[in-house]
């Protein structure tokens, strides 16, 4: 009976502690959110708040006006991670099959091949000079997707371990008596197979896509090419030469032109909106993935 | 006979080698080409003589770069952070899941869970305004409302910056983390509980000498992976969330963003490709020596 209580207690106890970090969590994204549906003035005069005294929709009818530049940056960034998460599946499910293969006689060298380059990189000099002067990758849709979002290690291995602990080999063997080929085994059976796993590199991947800022940061100045985070960033950036006092605007800064405070954080909002909206429909994916990986990268 | 079956098995070698080639080739350009790139460092880079044309210095942009005050600054920033977030980090990790597990298959368990996880899935130019927002001296929320029109400058300020961080990366990592940890306690036997129950242990006994004493090795190997990156740090939190700002680099500026900055801002390739280079070899030998002590602990959880 005391054992009972002592449970409920406990459990009250927690249920009141992750009540407050969650709130915690949750609370600067509730106050960009407010802050975008308040009134300029109101926001110069008291800062950001959590119950403004006077709403606007200014910010949502200013970025309706804006429209055009607005919708480019955000069919910019669909678009890079449509075609990034696509390309990115199917590199990693391809290179993870013969990985998986026991009778590859190569797949240790291989699976090393993929494991090095989590231990040792080049750094971020010759990779930008190699980007840059032998691919001439600047200001192309090609560097907001190529550069090192493509294909990663820990992706590869998730695929892999996958493969290996869920197909068994009587499943190659049976599809080799039926004469299929390896193109065949991997199109046809493997791949069809491995969706839970493809449902998780592909919110991985597509959520590394929406959320890249650095490719665009290294490789991207002219504003034609400008996703959402990098408007985001360049806004930002043009508000901090202001308050520094700084007299020169860069020539990527000047395309932007700089909104008010409540503009900022609406579009900000809007940046974030579909993983808002995606998020709760995709979440236990990513949660197995996140556990399934981090117990054996 | 036994030729076509020779054949047969090379030719399948074949096709699942080329069905990996395209992943190959990726990473032999993404990855490889650039480590064979690290001998930049040992030249005077120029744009306009090209990598193969300028000439050829030695250790000389070693030298310079750990004459300098920088390397120690970014050596240190770098490796104090990492140890700050590996103490607290985890400390905080653990608890939250040791909570997040009570609540179990609760409905509210789920949903803190995925409330935990949330700011994971922000980008770190989204996280920077939400900082903004929070800190900024003109309409920021802690100056205006908590601390009521007063406040520091906090961008102004290389003192704060520290404490800022640290509270940034436990907000943004603090729920993936968490669940990691809750994966290992989900696989502690319960019977362990129950007997434990009968013998009349409490709660609070029951997470020190079951809970805790059996998420060790978890918590041992999640730390030596984290030891092995501590000469790596997260470019987002450290460039985006202080914005920039030059004021702040004496406690903002890590080995990644120094990198950068040399790269970028201040066309200093030398002294940039010096310290990415030390970066990668010291990260090698650490990532070694991190693998090396799990191997010697628990083989089941080297990572090779």
């Amino acid at each position: 009976m005391t054992g009972m209580t002592d449970e409920k207690k406990f459990r009250f106890a927690a249920t009141l502690i992750l009540a407050v970090v969650g709130i915690v969590a949750l609370f600067p994204m509730v106050l960009l959110v407010v802050a975008s549906f308040t009134d300029e003035n109101e926001l110069i005069v008291h800062g950001y708040q959590i119950l403004p005294k006077k709403l606007s929709l200014e910010a949502y009818t200013y970025m309706w006006k804006q429209a055009p530049t607005i919708v480019r940056a955000y069919l910019v960034t669909i678009g890079t991670t449509a075609v990034g998460t696509s390309l990115s599946v199917l590199l990693t499910t391809s290179i993870a099959y013969p990985m998986a293969r026991r009778c590859f006689k190569y797949r240790n060298v291989l699976s090393f091949f993929v494991y090095f380059t989590m231990l040792f990189n080049g750094g971020l000099v010759p990779q930008y000079i190699m980007w840059t002067t032998f691919f001439h990758i600047r200001d192309t849709y090609a560097a907001l997707i190529f550069p090192n979002l493509l294909m990663t290690a820990f992706n590869v291995f998730l695929v892999r371990n996958y493969y290996t602990n869920s197909l068994p080999e009587e499943l190659y063997e049976a599809a080799q008596l039926d004469g299929a080929s390896e193109f065949g085994i991997f199109s046809k059976v493997v791949f069809p197979l491995a969706k839970p796993v493809v449902a998780t590199i592909s919110l991985f991947s597509g959520l590394a896509y929406w959320n890249s800022w650095t490719n665009a940061l290294y490789y991207v100045r002219d504003p034609k090419y400008f996703g959402i985070q990098n408007l985001l960033m360049r806004i930002m950036k043009n508000i901090e030469y202001l308050r520094t006092g700084a007299a020169e605007m860069t020539a990527e800064g000047a395309a932007v032109t700089l909104p008010g405070n409540s503009i900022r954080m609406a579009l900000a909002f809007v940046g974030v909106l579909p993983i808002l909206i995606i998020y709760p429909m995709l979440q236990k994916y990513f949660i197995k993935g996140v556990v399934v990986g981090a117990v054996k990268g | 006979m036994e030729r076509k079956k020779k054949k047969r098995v090379s030719n399948s070698t074949v096709s699942l080698f080329l069905i990996g080639l395209p992943g190959m080739v990726y990473l032999l350009i993404n990855n490889y080409i650039p480590i064979l790139g690290i001998f930049i460092a040992f030249k005077n880079f120029s744009y306009a003589k090209g990598i193969w044309k300028s000439p050829w210095v030695g250790l000389d942009n070693f030298r310079f770069l750990f004459i300098t005050n920088d390397a120690w600054i970014i050596t240190r920033n770098t490796i104090l952070y990492n140890f700050a977030f590996i103490v607290i980090g985890t400390a905080f990790s653990v608890l939250l899941a040791i909570l997040l597990h009570e609540l179990g298959e609760m409905l509210r368990g789920k949903f803190f869970q995925s409330v935990l996880l949330f700011p994971h899935l922000l980008s770190w130019v989204v996280t920077a305004y939400l900082v903004y927002a929070l800190l900024s001296s003109s309409n920021g929320f802690v100056n205006n409302t908590l601390l009521g029109g007063g406040g520091p400058d906090w961008y102004g300020k290389p003192a704060y910056w520290p404490l800022v961080l640290i509270i940034v990366y436990l907000w943004k990592n603090a729920g993936y983390n968490a669940i990691v940890y809750m994966a290992g306690i989900a696989g502690i036997d319960k019977g362990i509980y129950e007997a434990a129950k009968i013998d009349g242990a409490g709660k609070l006994r029951q997470i020190f000498s079951i809970t805790l004493p059996l998420l060790r090795p978890t918590i041992i190997i999640m730390t030596l992976m984290a030891i092995g990156r501590i000469f790596y740090s997260d470019f987002g939190l450290f460039y985006q969330v202080p914005l920039n700002t030059g004021a702040l680099y004496s406690t903002t500026q890590t080995i990644d963003t120094y990198v950068y900055r040399g790269l970028m801002e201040q066309g200093n390739i030398a002294m940039s490709s010096a310290a990415g280079v030390y970066q990668s070899l010291v990260g090698f030998v650490l990532v070694m020596l991190a693998n090396f002590v799990v191997r010697k602990k628990d083989p089941e959880n080297a990572l090779f």
